[in-house]
């Protein structure tokens, strides 16, 4: 028989519930194993078939995911309450960066403290930051009111400038936007977005008038990469011809001659979409495209359906995040933004990256969670 | 507290989401949209831009056409030589680095300066410099094993231009060298695109059409950093086509080892053809030394040499013909019936002018007594032609010798070879824009004054006497052999067997001024001895050939060919400051014939190349290129 109590008792077996319970989400595990997998795929070919490049990415995922797991798990108020300790933390470490960071190619970017790995504090900061401010808007009524998005503002500046500092204008932009986020989605009234936005443009002409010639051309070549073909124009050039030369099937799985013959800088951390495009063609990137979309619309229902106010802003901002890293990605390999240097989420080589990501689906997760102390169970 | 999160703000949040949602969407579609136009719109274009990227293509060039000696003997071959390149562009510091590969391929001093030198001429982008143009198989070994230690270096077999006899055949032959970026601006670039030598003299340089050949193209795959992956495809080039010669070697290489230390040239023709079986100059030099990229040097020592072993003189050398052009003066005086064979004068040693003190003096003090044009020529009689010349007048003798070849360049495929003069009232007005004196038409009527001649004009002129008014255009190749000129007509043919008997004499005959020579031979030369002055000799003063310096002795001239009733072969020589014709170049003559008609039974049996080799060495070594 059919009856009522059943229906109610078949809805809290709806996978909503199966992530209130246990935090892992599956669909959103799923399709998050679908996209590395495929991303090793491509990874294969974008390494000149490199089996060690491949099982070290490999272990990157897998280490990512076991993070993310162990993150889903954690209850959401602890994640609260430790926020802002883990902010000052991050804020901390990005001082110490600038202080006695190591790095290469004019870039202080990592810290290498005894006993630990060789760790970029800025990935930290990714997290820390959003959830911050969070926190903090969290603690009133939202809309928020003008001296707390004051505060905010400088929540966001003061880790940004930092970044910005060491220099890494991908990261700075990157955590300056996921701040953002949060504010617009915990409702800034769009008068005043429209006033920042406003200042925001209104500042660059005095920019461009306070920089030194040599930081205008560079800045002039990224916006025009044929004023420099073998120079910084040279990334884009390889990377359009690569994409334009794949057509709708590409020329072949390992067989794309932009990729393997090197013309295509970076193919394997930042260009690799390119050597997608070459090699699988426009079907190939539409397929990857349509996996990403997937996951942004698990994560943007999870945000809505996050069990608390905090929790929202920290998923919506971690999503449109996500939703930055690909756009800017695939924006500067098909030549409509400047170079940056932002890898392609989840499919980049590289171990960082890669964890961060899932660390933050992971906070995705674990705020699905019902607070079991409050919702009673045993 | 959180459970008390009012519905209002979780709508604001939900508003927000969704609005956030749509401008991703806008977003996202932009970049399909910008995806499409680069993979379906622009695609063609980006087709072309990886091809060009992928593919270069590179041109190939042909194997330069080989020239081999009448019996097939490879006298110019492409063999292929290692040399140590260095790419400029990739060292840091040249100095540095020439220090370090010394400790394992030596390198002389003449090396590097000529690398020093190129390293600051003109070439083209990434051109490599040679630094060592010949690096033995022991030397490349070495180099191979630390071969990655030297990134900006390589050792590349190149096929260069190999001569087996390059001491006996540089006149002939004359080199190849690196195409010069004035070659590149003169030639069809595109025909040279795969070759790095163009012929600079002699037959190389008569034939470069036809021994280049035609340029194939190779489309390769390259990575980004320029390495090559695979051949994609491969268009053969066409080879050069082989050029024969008339050319004997071994003529050659007995010619060179007649000649020994003496300075002079010799030319042997083919009398039915006109076609050159010998054409030596002596002292030569080794052609490989051009090919291999000579060093200024070894350069500076052959061109500073004061034997000249660079001149051709067979070709350039401009010496009185002397007493050797009597014969023919003979012809034009008799068919001009300027003289009869009957006319006789009586020879005191001297001929006047008429109401001219000035005396003219023959060779012979005492004079010849009486001499008919046989006897003038058999014992070159200078008094009579004096008289002859004065007779005929100097147009009728200009024009009576042009027709044998004087006073133009000879040939199709010899480069490089002068004119000569034939004088003339024409000439002289031309040429100085003077008037002409009588004086000067007596001694032109022996061969001197302003007669000037080559070697090779020698050779023409005596060929046209062999084969009795025939005229052939002297010539390397056996493609030339069509080749006929305009027939020199007597009015009474038997008189050309008439000045060829009186020839004979000069060798066979009791009084012939070459009669030494002509003894016991079984066959019969008809020819002409000659002994051009150097220095004028003052009127009436003694001579003493010992006293002179040996460069101002008389060149020894001889002009022949044998057998005289069927002849085989055409020589004339000059043999510098040898003395006179009959005690100096004729033997040198016999001793050609000799072994041409004898020896090799006129070409009958082939050279011994054992011989050849070794003569080669002789020359080469006398020109001392290689001491260093």
């Amino acid at each position: 028989m059919f009856t009522i109590a059943d229906a109610g008792q078949f809805e809290s077996f709806k996978p909503k519930r199966y992530a209130q319970r246990y935090g892992l989400d599956p669909f959103l595990t799923v399709l998050l194993c679908v996209t590395g997998l495929y991303g090793l795929v491509i990874l294969y070919s974008a390494s000149g078939q490199s089996d060690s490049m491949v099982i070290r990415q490999g272990l990157h995922f897998a280490v990512g995911l076991v993070a993310m797991g162990v993150i889903s798990q954690v209850r959401r108020d602890v994640i609260k309450q430790l926020t802002p300790l883990i902010f000052v933390l991050a804020s901390l470490l990005l001082l110490a960066v600038l202080f006695f960071g190591v790095g290469a190619k004019g870039a202080q970017r990592w810290l290498d403290l005894p006993g630990l790995p060789r760790f970029q504090p800025s990935e930290l900061m990714k997290l820390a930051l959003p959830a911050m401010v969070a926190w903090w808007l969290n603690r009133h009524r939202l809309p928020p009111k003008l001296p707390d998005l004051a505060i905010a503002a400088v929540l966001i500046v003061i880790p940004v400038l930092m970044i910005a500092k060491q220099p890494d204008l991908g990261t700075s932009i990157i955590i300056a936007g996921s701040g953002f986020f949060v504010v617009f989605l915990a409702g800034i009234s769009w008068r005043l977005l429209g006033v920042l936005i406003g200042a925001g443009l209104a500042s660059l002409p005095v920019l461009w008038s306070i920089m030194h010639d040599y930081q205008r051309a560079r800045v002039l070549t990224l916006f025009d990469p044929a004023s420099d073909p073998l120079g910084a124009g040279w990334n884009t050039i390889q990377a359009m011809t690569a994409l334009g030369s794949g057509g709708v099937f590409g020329k072949g799985y390992a067989a794309g001659t932009q990729a393997q013959l090197k013309f295509l800088p970076e193919s394997h951390t930042d260009f690799i979409i390119a050597v997608l495009g070459e090699e699988l063609g426009f079907f190939g990137i539409a397929t990857l495209l349509v996996l990403y979309v997937l996951i942004l619309g698990r994560c943007l229902l999870l945000t809505i359906r996050a069990e608390s106010q905090f929790g929202r802003l920290l998923s919506g901002s971690i999503t449109l995040t996500f939703f930055v890293y690909l756009f800017v990605n695939l924006g500067m390999v098909s030549g409509v933004l400047p170079v940056v240097g932002v890898p392609l989420p989840l499919i980049s080589y590289g171990g960082t990256s890669v964890v961060s990501l899932l660390v933050g689906f992971g906070l995705i997760m674990a705020m699905q969670r019902t607070n079991r102390v409050l919702s009673g169970e045993t | 507290m959180e459970i008390q999160t009012g519905v209002k703000e979780r709508r604001l949040i939900g508003s927000r989401v969704i609005i956030a949602a749509f401008g991703g969407a806008v977003l996202l579609a932009l970049l399909v949209a910008r995806l499409l136009w680069l993979q379906l719109g622009q695609h063609e274009r980006f087709v072309t831009a990886s091809e060009n990227n992928r593919l270069t293509t590179l041109p190939v060039g042909p194997a330069r056409g080989l020239i081999l000696d009448r019996s097939g003997v490879v006298l110019a071959d492409n063999a292929p030589r290692l040399q140590l390149m260095v790419v400029p562009e990739e060292v840091e510091d040249m100095d540095a680095l020439l220090r370090r590969i010394q400790v394992r391929i030596p390198l002389s001093e003449d090396e590097i300066e000529q690398f020093q030198k190129d390293l600051d001429g003109r070439r083209r982008p990434r051109e490599p410099v040679v630094l060592k143009s010949t690096v033995s198989d022991v030397e490349a070994a070495q180099f191979a094993v630390d071969a990655h230690l030297f990134p900006a270096m390589r050792l590349e077999a190149r096929p260069t231009r190999y001569y087996p006899y390059g001491g006996l055949t540089a006149h002939n032959l004359g080199y190849v060298g690196r195409l010069s970026l004035d070659d590149v601006q003169e030639v069809d670039a595109t025909r040279y695109a795969g070759t790095e030598m163009i012929g600079k003299t002699g037959v190389e340089l008569a034939y470069e059409e036809v021994l280049l050949g035609q340029v194939g193209v190779e489309r390769v795959e390259t990575s980004a950093r320029g390495q090559i992956m695979r051949t994609v495809e491969r268009e053969d080039p066409t080879p050069g086509e082989n050029i024969d010669l008339h050319l004997d070697i071994g003529l050659q290489a007995k010619i060179y080892d007649i000649l020994g230390d003496r300075r002079g040239a010799v030319v042997a023709l083919d009398p039915q053809t006109g076609g050159i079986k010998a054409l030596v100059s002596a002292p030569s030099f080794d052609a490989n030394v051009f090919s291999s990229g000579i060093s200024a040097r070894a350069f500076q020592r052959l061109q500073s040499d004061p034997d000249t072993p660079l001149f051709n003189r067979a070709l350039r050398g401009q010496y009185p013909p002397g007493s050797t052009i009597k014969p023919m003066i003979g012809l034009v005086g008799i068919d001009s019936q300027a003289v009869d064979w009957e006319r006789e004068i009586r020879d005191r040693g001297f001929f006047t002018l008429a109401g001219v003190d000035h005396r003219y003096r023959d060779w012979k003090r005492e004079g010849h007594g009486y001499v008919d044009l046989d006897k003038a020529v058999i014992e070159s009689c200078d008094t009579y032609f004096y008289d002859m010349a004065v007779r005929m007048g100097i147009d009728t003798m200009a024009e009576g010798m042009a027709p044998f070849g004087f006073g133009r360049s000879q040939g199709t495929d010899i480069p490089g070879d002068v004119g000569g003069i034939l004088p003339s009232r024409e000439w002289k007005r031309r040429a100085r824009n003077e008037a002409w004196y009588l004086g000067e038409t007596v001694i032109a009527g022996i061969g001197q004054g302003y007669w000037v001649t080559t070697p090779l004009q020698l050779a023409t002129a005596t060929n046209v006497m062999a084969m009795r008014g025939e005229f052939f255009e002297p010539h390397y190749a056996t493609r030339q052999d069509v080749e006929q000129g305009e027939p020199v007509r007597l009015a009474e043919p038997s008189d050309w067997e008439r000045m060829i008997n009186a020839m004979e004499d000069v060798l066979h005959g009791e009084r012939g001024t070459a009669r030494q020579s002509g003894a016991n031979l079984t066959y019969r030369i008809a020819g002409k001895t000659g002994t051009a002055q150097v220095i004028s000799i003052a009127q009436d003063a003694e001579y003493n050939a010992d006293e002179l310096e040996e460069r101002l002795h008389d060149h020894a001239l001889f002009v022949g060919f044998a057998p005289a009733d069927a002849p085989r072969l055409v020589v004339a020589l000059i043999v510098e400051n040898g003395g006179s014709g009959g005690s100096t170049a004729a033997p040198v003559a016999r001793d050609i014939f000799n072994y041409w008609l004898v020896e090799r039974e006129a070409g009958r049996r082939g050279p011994d190349l054992e011989f050849v080799a070794r003569v080669n060495e002789a020359v080469i070594r006398r020109t001392h290129v290689y001491d260093r």
